[in-house]
This record gives structure tokens, sequence and C-alpha cells, in this order.
């Protein structure tokens, strides 16, 4: 009896620390997905425990609300999982400090000479969709002109960091046309969901026929399902950028073991465990030794990125024209 | 005098724990912010859809619970479990089942395509409010149902043998006693709806007040913004709860002998009509999903166990810490108090909790307990909603013969009331722990992996690609948590019809 009080009351209020006392920990903050037994966050725990003989814990959230909440009482040592069209609110908390790491090994298709903010993987915007019922679309534009009856579902902008780059892209391929772009949008859009899964499922369900999502989601289904199906449609225009970032707390209490594990994002151990673990592209990994279904994935000529303070800037116009498009 | 004291405390802690975390927030945001143009809208749509969404559910739920209770036939109590199932359905899930029967390729339009009828197309209001009357129509129809089985047997009997209007005698007294708290619950239930509006309503149309919440909280950090929205959503549904219970009215039937009840009105066609149409409309969906999730077992991994344990291990706890604070609380005032719990934003509760625990434990560490707490609250407008009618027959009818016997305090409640709650009080267990079970809620603020819950894990495995095994999850989800419903609620029956 007291065994089984003691096993649920372990279940209920978490096993604390289990380190021992002399090994150090590092605490990272990471998004749900990334540090689920699903994401790419438990080998890269072991990987860096290898290395670092420290115990690596991650305390999972939303990243950025609660490092703000918690503010300089923070117990984050590195947070891992920001994406670039939200950090300006994340560096003007002055909560973090520099990497001081050489960029020179980042293989990203833009230039990044970020002090704080470390990219360790990227991917674009892009719509999937079946290729054994659609011919794709090779533009903005024939998306656009594609016939009413062609089903798309997105993301909500004021929810979902993937529906907040795809206004960012219109904006970036429309200006100050991008109201009168959405209007043409408008009746192709089946619905709008909360998140990225929602709308995933409802693709994968066959209740749409294109969903927005990354020129990466192909390979999940070529990899791990050998479906060849899914293609992400590559337009002339350009495809929004979408990088997750890093950062070292001003805070730590680990700081040698933080920027170690900075330090480790962009060894090839790390950058090689992205592709198949986060579905995305490696930020310092050459091409060559990306796993084979990434290799071959038809990748946008041209990137459209905005710094965050043009994407702060740009942010409450784009949606605005979203919104107002779309309550029509 | 004991019992007042009890009643004081649960009602203070009920208050406390809803208005302390709000006016955390409230006080880490700076006070409060003006409402926007785009804030009132959605405060509008949220109002509307939640009005029309309660209405629905309760006027669909009368005709269907009074064939149910005019009825018996076999696989009737199977059927009464399983009908409540949407009620406790993680919302995607609930979603991915509706469209799988009223979407774009769904069901109904493989039916009416080849019979040349155009399109049925779900995205729009009428899909919010049919996604609203497809979670709430079951509970809508258990409360009006527990308000027929109420009606003491012998008053059929009587009505029986004089051919007097069983309708205007016995049945609307009840309905006008039942059906506005009803109404008020789902209400309630429905403003604070977000994901489900949001994706069937087809687009920013469709913007709800907690959407505006998860907006200022998640993007723009303001939690002024958030805390002003919360308080609108509180304000909301405090209104909806005096409303309804100054409206509710009604006499008491009367005390009976407990007998089974038998009737010789209504029309069997046409109760048969409208159990098999309510039947159809919330299961159809259920059975595409346990189609879709028949699959996606065999991709689920060893994890899946440990979020399931933890799952259920904190729906028993809720269930034990509700009823321990709805007891004392089975009154008018503690029925109003409850609903504070249930309109306060999930989001800005959770926040409210992670800055109050914050300063003195790590907050992933409680993750769990908060969790629970925050199910607690949100279950006890329904639990109270379910007791109450009971209680106070229990009370009028037999309250006064106990005393006279000299029955009080705990032996009164032993002896006299808690024999007449048996059945209500294990559907409310039922539907607490279910509920509790299916709640993806505030735990996704704060947790550490290999922590997290069922619900949370189907969420994880969707957001790693693996739909098929999410489905899976969901499968043993709506399992776990029918099964937990079930086992109460079927306690709580003992031998009776139901």
């Amino acid at each position: 009896m007291k065994t089984t009080l003691i096993t649920v009351a372990g279940l209920l209020f978490g096993t604390a620390a289990l380190a021992d006392g002399h090994t150090p920990v590092l605490t990272v903050y990471a998004p749900d997905y990334f540090g689920s037994e699903w994401g790419p966050g438990p080998s890269i725990e072991a990987a860096f425990e290898e290395r670092c003989d420290c115990d690596l814990q991650y305390q999972t959230g939303d990243l950025l609300p609660r490092l703000l909440l918690e503010g300089t009482r923070t117990e984050a040592d590195v947070a891992i999982g920001f994406n670039s069209d939200i950090t300006k609110r994340a560096r003007d908390s002055g909560l973090f400090a520099p990497h001081g790491l050489d960029l020179s090994p980042l293989t990203l298709p833009i230039d990044w000479d970020d002090d704080t903010f470390l990219p360790f993987n990227y991917g674009h915007t892009a719509f999937i969709y079946d290729n054994t019922k659609l011919d794709g679309f090779d533009s903005f534009e024939a998306l656009l002109n594609a016939p009413d009856d062609v089903r798309i579902v997105i993301q909500d902008p004021r929810s979902s960091i993937s529906g907040l780059a795809l206004v960012l892209w219109v904006q970036a391929v429309y200006g100050d046309e991008a109201e009168a772009a959405w209007l043409r949008f408008a009746p192709k859009i089946v619905t709008v969901t909360q998140g990225w899964s929602e709308s995933y499922g409802l693709f994968t369900d066959g209740e749409a026929d294109v969903v927005l999502s990354y020129t990466t989601s192909p390979a999940y289904h070529i990899i791990a399902e050998e479906d060849l199906t899914k293609s992400a449609a590559i337009f002339d225009e350009g495809h929004y950028f979408m990088v997750e970032l890093a950062a070292k707390l001003a805070t730590t209490d680990q700081p040698e073991l933080a920027d170690e594990f900075m330090a480790f994002i962009l060894t090839e151990d790390f950058q090689t465990m992205i592709p198949t673990t986060n579905w995305s592209f490696p930020a310092a990994l050459p091409m060559d030794q990306w796993p084979e279904g990434f290799q071959d994935l038809p990748m946008p000529e041209t990137v459209l990125f905005y710094t965050e303070d043009e994407a702060a800037a740009l942010r409450d116009r784009a949606i605005e024209a979203w919104r107002s498009a779309l309550s029509q | 005098m004991a019992q007042r004291v009890v009643a004081i405390i649960a009602a203070l802690v009920v208050a406390g724990l809803v208005t302390g975390p709000v006016t955390a927030v409230v006080w880490r945001g700076g006070g409060f912010t003006a409402l926007s143009a785009a804030d009132l809208s959605a405060l509008r749509f949220t109002v509307w859809q939640a009005s029309w969404s309660a209405l629905i559910s309760v006027g669909l739920a009368v005709p269907v619970a009074s064939a149910l209770a005019r009825r018996s036939f076999w696989g009737r109590s199977a059927l009464i479990s399983v009908m409540g199932a949407p009620f406790i359905l993680p919302v995607i899930v609930a979603i991915l089942g509706l469209l799988s029967v009223f979407g774009g390729n769904g069901f109904v339009n493989l039916v009416l395509e080849p019979l040349g009828v155009p399109k049925l197309d779900i995205y729009g209001a009428h899909g919010v409010i049919l996604a609203h009357v497809f979670f709430n129509l079951p509970l809508a129809v258990r409360l009006i149902l527990q308000g027929w089985l109420s009606i003491p047997s012998e008053r059929f009997r009587v009505a029986a043998s004089l051919n007097a209007p069983v309708f205007w005698l016995l049945e609307w007294p009840m309905l006008r006693r039942i059906a506005p708290g009803a109404f008020a619950v789902i209400f309630v239930i429905c403003i604070g709806s977000f994901a489900v509006a949001l994706t069937l309503g087809g687009g920013p149309r469709a913007t709800t007040v907690e959407l505006a919440i998860y907006q200022a909280f998640k993007f723009d950090f303001d939690l002024s913004k958030a805390a002003s929205l919360a308080v609108v959503q509180l304000c909301l549904g405090l209104g909806a709860g005096l409303i309804a219970l100054l409206l509710a009215r009604g006499d008491m039937l009367g005390a009976g002998f407990d007998r089974v009840v038998q009737r010789w009105d209504g029309s069997k066609m046409l109760d048969a009509t409208w159990i098999g149409l309510a039947t159809l409309f919330l299961l159809a969906p259920l059975m595409a999903i346990f189609i879709a999730g028949l699959s996606g077992l065999a991709d689920l991994q060893n994890g899946i166990w440990g979020a399931a344990m933890r799952s259920l291990l904190t729906s028993l706890g809720a269930v034990v810490l509700t009823m321990a604070l709805a007891l004392p609380l089975v009154t008018k005032a503690g029925e109003a108090a409850s609903l504070l719990g249930l309109s306060v934003s999930g989001l800005v509760l959770g926040t409210g909790m992670f800055l109050i625990v914050q300063p003195y434990v790590r907050p992933s560490s409680v993750a769990l307990p908060v969790t629970m707490m925050v199910n607690v609250l949100m279950a006890l407008p329904f639990v109270l909603r379910i007791l109450r009618p009971s209680v106070e027959s229990a009370r009028g009818d037999f309250g006064r013969l106990g005393r006279s016997l000299g029955l009080r305090g705990w032996a009164l409640w032993r002896i006299v009331y808690l024999p007449r709650l048996r059945r209500p009080m294990g559907f409310a267990a039922g539907l607490t722990g279910a509920l509790a079970m299916g709640d993806l809620g505030v735990i996704t603020l704060f947790s550490r992996p290999g922590e997290g819950t069922l619900p949370m894990a189907m969420y994880q495995l969707m957001g790693a690609y693996q739909m098929e095994a999410a489905y899976g999850a969901a499968l043993l989800l709506v399992g776990l948590s029918l099964g937990l419903f079930w086992a109460f609620d079927k306690g709580g029956r003992g031998h009776a019809v139901v």
C-alpha cells in the first residue's frame, strides 16, 4: 500500500531532479514538440550528456511567454526553439547573452550574423499537395488563379507561427496588394485552424487538397512512410524562410555548460540528428551530408525573409490584410 | 452550524482559486486595457454563438430526453452512456470525427452527391453551432433526463388513470426548474470555445474572446489585455448563471416510493425517431474516430502507457476533490460561484497559478496537481448542476421527516440524502473523471518531457507527423474516458433503470 502511494505521489508530483548533487544540471527550455519523445529532444540530450558529464533537463511549454513571466528568476540556462519572427520581443527583454560563436559553419540560404540567437534548423513555408490528384502550382499567382474548388487549409496568424509566416509571405510577395491577393485567395480557403497539427490532420484526412506547411514536409512521408505522393509546390516568387533559434540566458548559473551546449548545436553530431527527428533542414551541415530523402527535396530558388525589426513592423498590417479579406 | 461553516469554506476555496490567479495576472499585467473594436466584435460573436448553441442543445435535448424517459428497450442504458461520449472528447478529435461525417468528403456528402443534391458546406457559423450541439447535446439530454426521472412514478400513474395532460401537469414544471440551468452551463462552456469556433467557423469571422486572449498572451505577451478579456468572460459567465438562477422556478413534485416509472403516454414512433436521430448524430462521428484509431493503436509506443497512467491518476484525483468540494456547495449561491471556474479562461487561470507558485516551487514539478485543480474548477458547475435538483428534492421531501426523527448532520446525509443522490453522484463523478481525462488544458504551459498526459501525447504525435498513431492515442483516450465514466455512472445507478 505504502509503495503504491509513493508511486502515485511520484507520478503525480514528478520525480524531482535525480541528479546526485555532483553532476551539474543544464536546464534547457524548449517547445513541447521539441522535448517530446517523438521530437528531437531525447536524442540531442543523449548525445550531449555523452560529451559533457552533465545532466541535461528539458522544461517544455510556451517558450517566450514563460521566459517573460519568469524574468531574471528563470532557471533556464539555454532556451531552444525560438522563431525569428518573434525574437525582437525576446531580445528586447534583455534576458539573453551573446553566444560568442564563430558562425562560419552555418549553411543557411541567407546571411546570418546574429550574436545572440543561433540557428539550429530551418525550412520554408510551402503549400503541400497530393501529386496524384493535383498538378501542383509553380507560383503564388498560379495558386491564387486555381479554380475555387481547390480546397486549401491554412493556420491562423494570431495563434500559430506558421500562420504568421504565411501572412508575412503574402506581404513579401504582394506588398500593398496583399489584401487584394487575400481576397482572391479567400474562396479557396476551406478553413483556418489554430495550429499546424489541426491543418495537417485535415489534409491527411482528405478534408483539404492543399495545406500550408513546410518545404520539408514531404521528407517525412518519403522517409518514414515511403509515400511519394506528397509534394511541396515551389513558387517562382520565392518562399518565406523560417528558422529556429537557440539562445543562452544571461542569468545562467552554468555558463560553461551553456556555452558548451551552444557550441554543440553547430557540430555535425547535433546537425545530423535534425533532419529525421525535427523534419527540417539542418542549419550547419553541407547538403551532401543530408539524408537521402532530404537531398532530393526541391528547394526554392528565392528565399524571402524579414528581419525581426521588419517582421515586427509589418506584423499588424499583414494580419489585418488577412483578417479583413477573409472576413468578407 | 458546522455544515454552514464547511459550505462557506468550500465557497471561499473555489472563489479564491479563481480570483487569485486572475488577480495575479492583472497585477503582473499592470491593470486593465480598453478593448479594441476587433475585441468587441469577437465578444459579439462569442455571445451570439454561445446563445444559439445552448438554446439548440437544450431544445433538442427535451424531446430526446422525453423519449428516453418514456421508453425502455434493450441496450438503453449502454446507449445513454455512449451517447455522453462527445462531451468528453478532446476538441481536435471531435472536429476530425465531425468532419468525417459532415466535411467536404464526409459521409453525408458521399451520400448526397449521387443524388444530385448540392454539397453540404459545414464551414461557417452553422458549423460552429453544429459542433457545439454535438458536444453539448449529450450533457443537456442527461441533465433533463435526470429531471424526468426525478418525477415520482406515482404521479404518472395518477395522471394516466385520470387521463390528465402529463406534459403541462408534470413535465413542464420540471422543465422550468431544470432547463434554465442546463442552458446556462452550456452557454458558459461555449463562451470559452476557441479551436472549434475557428476551425468550423471557417476563419477570422468566427473569432471568439478566447482566441483574443490566446493571441494577447502568446504573441503580444500583453497580460493586461489577456486579463481584461478574461474578466469580460467571467462577467458573461456569471451573468448567465444569475439569470438562469432567477428563471429557474417551478414546483417540486413531491416524494414518491422510488418505484420504476411506467408510462402510458406518447407516440412510440415519434420517440423512436428522436432516439434514432440523436443516436445517429452523436455516434456516427464516434464511429469514424473508432475506425481511424484502430489501425493507429499498433503504432503506439511504450511511452504512451505512462501518459495514460498519469491521466488516469490525475482524473481520479480530480473526482475525489470535486466531490469533496461539491457536497457542501450544493446551494443556489454555491452553483453561481462555481460558474466562475468554468467561465474563466483556462489560459489565464493557468498563467495566474504559474505566477503564484513560481516564487516557491519549480512550476513544472506541480504541473499535474495544477492541472488537476483546474479540472476540479471546470467540473464543479456540472457536478453542482447535476446534484442540486436531487438534493433539493430530497431536502424538500424528506428533510422535515428526517429532522423530526432526530436525524441530523452526517446521519441525515447517510440515511436520507446519500441513497437518493447515488445516481446523480455516480453520473457527476463519471463526468468529472472523463472531462479531466480529455483535458489538454494548462499542462501545456509548464511541464517536463516524460510527464505529460495522454491528450498531450496525442498532440505531440500529431506535431511529429504521426497522425495514425495520434488517432490511436485518441481512441485510447476515448476508451479510457468512457470506461471511467461508465464505471462511476454504473456504480451510481446500481440496479436502477437509468
